[in-house]
């Protein structure tokens, strides 16, 4: 056993392989395909640019406040409402989730895991009813404003603002920002930080020079499971937007439940590209600037 | 010698277990001294109480005529050689070595200048834009020390240095830093548990044990005359038998009374008797001489190593005569071999080979190295 496995570790290793080769293949790789299939096809199979063109020429009027109306391109609309709420969310979530990992991480070891705990057990529940919880919080007679004038203090008009959009996706995926910068940040070899101090650096001294640096392969896998995701977000925005800020995500099911599958498939395909071509420019940046970077 | 740094009546407890207890010194500039001791004896927490990174429970640390306990790791003009070199893996052999200097923010021309010089005298000048995670224990190792030398120090820690190291490596890396302390005219504080290590490159050694000094002294003055059966046992092999200090330069031990050189201890005292197995001489077992059966010999290269059955107790001498196992042989003891010490609570610890087996060693200690 043991000379023949030496002689041939490759076999083994394929075999073990197999079920996820297998796998992927048939849930990753054929769906994408028919994805593709059905982004330049029509109704009647025959292929056709047509979906795609439509994703980029399609407009629609918008009324604006003062009561005049704008010709908009839709589809660039949405996607770039889409990526700005995006990058806001990514960078609320960031700047609150930095701090907290490295608080996290400096943490006695019990507490540590105590508040992994914590962040993740709203992850356990259906992320439905965690925007139906935010809309009965945020809504006009909701508990904020409950709270608010309670105190004294009036109440404020959140519900159906991008705000509100940007809390429910804050909310929902900040666990993903802070667990890998908080895995990084508790491997981060104390030695180093001491010997930081013992070259003359203050604590903000460590942090710029140090912590941060070390900890950057932590922040892209974070912005990265942050932004992907809420880019393609939906239902939140329909939820806590009052439908009033629709996003591609939105688009996309809004197509399917009407049965438009080709040009569904299409936006969805265009939505892919442009992620997959970001994201190889953020690899191909950190790999050359960013320490860890080009480290899997 | 001006005194650099003085600790003053330091003791230390992490969670109520007393790590440095009443520990005083006097560092000397320009000195090379180690802290030598088993693990757990305090010789880490001492190095780290002068860094600034482990705060006294009690005593003053004095740096220069300053009291310093208060003044921040950053703040002192001491750098340290960390135990496994904590090299910044994000940064490059050049910026690891600028990081100090980039912290006071010293103009670019001169970082360079400084880099460069500190890189020529640890032999890396090749290495300046190499990853430092792609370097070899070694030269990790003369970065570390690079880094910690920049900032032209007042005394330089080095916790361990070349604990990682192969044994020739470690050889020569010994050399080399005992010729940069030379030439820069730095003060080294070095930790370590390896006594060779500690002989062969100290101005003064440091003896520690259970978070107290043992004995501080030159090399020669720990070997000699070390004032204690653990100090006696923890630097180079000894036999440490029991005896009675019969009157001014004569001892009795093993049932015969032999001539020494040491004075000073009440008439009838009990003391332990140290005697090294290289200053053994191995004689006929006429009477009056002590008689052992050899009972195990090891051939070491330059000598040969036997231990020896004395009335029960068991001595290793080391001697380039040809010695078999079995045989009936006498010693014979010159009185400059003879030391005697003090008892002390480690007496009757150490110093009996009557467990000794190379075979033993190995099994217990499979890597061959021991690490803290």
């Amino acid at each position: 056993m043991r000379t023949a496995n030496r002689r041939h570790p490759q076999n083994g290793y394929r075999m073990a392989l197999a079920p996820y080769s297998i796998w992927s293949a048939l849930f990753v790789v054929v769906p994408l395909a028919f994805i593709a299939y059905y982004a330049f096809t029509d109704n009647q199979f025959a292929f056709t640019t047509e979906n795609i063109t439509r994703f980029f020429t399609a407009t629609s009027n918008i009324v604006q406040e003062d009561g005049s109306s704008v010709e908009v391109r839709t589809y660039l609309l949405i996607f770039m409402r889409s990526v700005k709420l995006a990058v806001i969310s990514t960078i609320i979530c960031l700047l609150l989730g930095y701090p907290m990992a490295y608080i996290m991480s400096r943490a006695k070891e019990r507490t540590q895991k105590t508040m992994v705990t914590l962040i993740m057990i709203p992850m356990w529940m259906n992320f439905l009813i965690r925007t139906y919880a935010w809309m009965t919080i945020l809504q006009d007679t909701g508990i904020l404003n409950g709270f608010l004038s309670a105190l004294g203090l009036g109440t404020v008009h959140i519900i159906g603002t991008e705000a509100a959009v940007i809390i429910g996706m804050v909310y929902d995926y900040f666990p993903y920002m802070v667990l890998p910068i908080y895995s990084i940040l508790a491997k981060l070899d104390g030695r180093l930080l001491e010997a930081a101090r013992d070259l003359g650096c203050g604590s903000i001294s460590v942090l710029r020079r140090v912590i941060i640096p070390l900890s950057m392969p932590g922040v892209i896998s974070g912005i990265t499971m942050v932004l992907i995701p809420s880019i393609s977000t939906f239902y939140i925005s329909q939820k806590l937007g009052n439908g009033k800020f629709f996003l591609i995500g939105d688009a996309i099911e809004g197509q399917y439940v009407a049965n438009n599958l080709h040009f569904a498939a299409a936006i969805a395909f265009i939505l892919m590209l442009i992620l997959l071509v970001c994201m190889a420019a953020v690899k191909y940046v950190t790999a050359r600037y960013v320490y860890g970077g080009d480290e899997e | 010698m001006d005194k650099i740094i003085e600790l003053k009546n330091i003791s230390k407890a992490f969670d109520g277990e007393t790590v440095l207890d009443n520990i005083s010194l006097d560092i000397h500039d320009n000195e090379f001294i180690t802290l030598l001791g088993p693990s757990g004896c305090g010789k880490t927490t001492t190095l780290r109480i002068i860094g600034g990174f482990v705060y006294p429970d009690q005593g003053d640390v004095i740096f220069m005529g300053e009291r310093i306990n208060d003044v921040p790791p950053h703040k002192r003009n001491v750098n340290t050689v960390f135990q496994k070199y904590a090299l910044f893996p994000h940064l490059n052999v050049f910026e690891n070595v600028a990081f100090p200097l980039r912290e006071r923010k010293l103009p670019k021309k001169e970082i360079k200048e400084k880099v460069n010089k500190m890189l020529d005298m640890v032999m890396l000048s090749g290495f300046a834009h190499r990853r430092v995670t792609s370097l070899s224990g070694g030269q990790q190792q003369r970065v570390a020390i690079a880094r910690a030398l920049v900032n032209e120090p007042k005394v330089l820690l080095l916790d361990e240095p070349l604990g990682a190291l192969d044994l020739k490596l470690r050889k020569d890396m010994q050399q080399e830093l005992k010729k940069i302390q030379k030439s820069t005219g730095i003060t080294f504080i070095f930790v370590t548990h390896d006594q060779e290590e500690a002989l062969s490159m100290s101005d003064t050694i440091v003896v520690m044990s259970e978070g107290k000094i043992q004995q501080i002294g030159t090399p020669q003055d720990i070997y000699n005359e070390p004032v204690n059966a653990f100090v006696a046992d923890f630097i180079g092999e000894s036999n440490i038998v029991d005896g009675v200090m019969l009157a001014d330069y004569k001892v009795r031990f093993g049932g015969q009374v032999f001539d020494c050189l040491d004075t000073g201890f009440a008439p009838n005292e009990p003391v332990d008797v140290v005697i090294r197995p290289e200053d053994v001489d191995i004689v006929k077992p006429e009477p009056g001489v002590l008689q052992g059966t050899v009972t195990s010999v090891t051939f070491m290269g330059v000598h040969n190593e036997a231990i020896v059955d004395i009335d029960g107790f068991k001595w290793m001498i080391q001697t380039t005569d040809p010695v078999e196992e079995g045989a009936h042989i006498g010693i014979s003891l010159e009185p400059d071999a003879i030391h005697i010490m003090k008892k002390s609570k480690y007496s009757g610890m150490f110093g009996d080979y009557s467990s000794f087996s190379n075979e033993l060693d190995e099994l217990s200690n499979p890597g061959g190295e021991e690490e803290e």
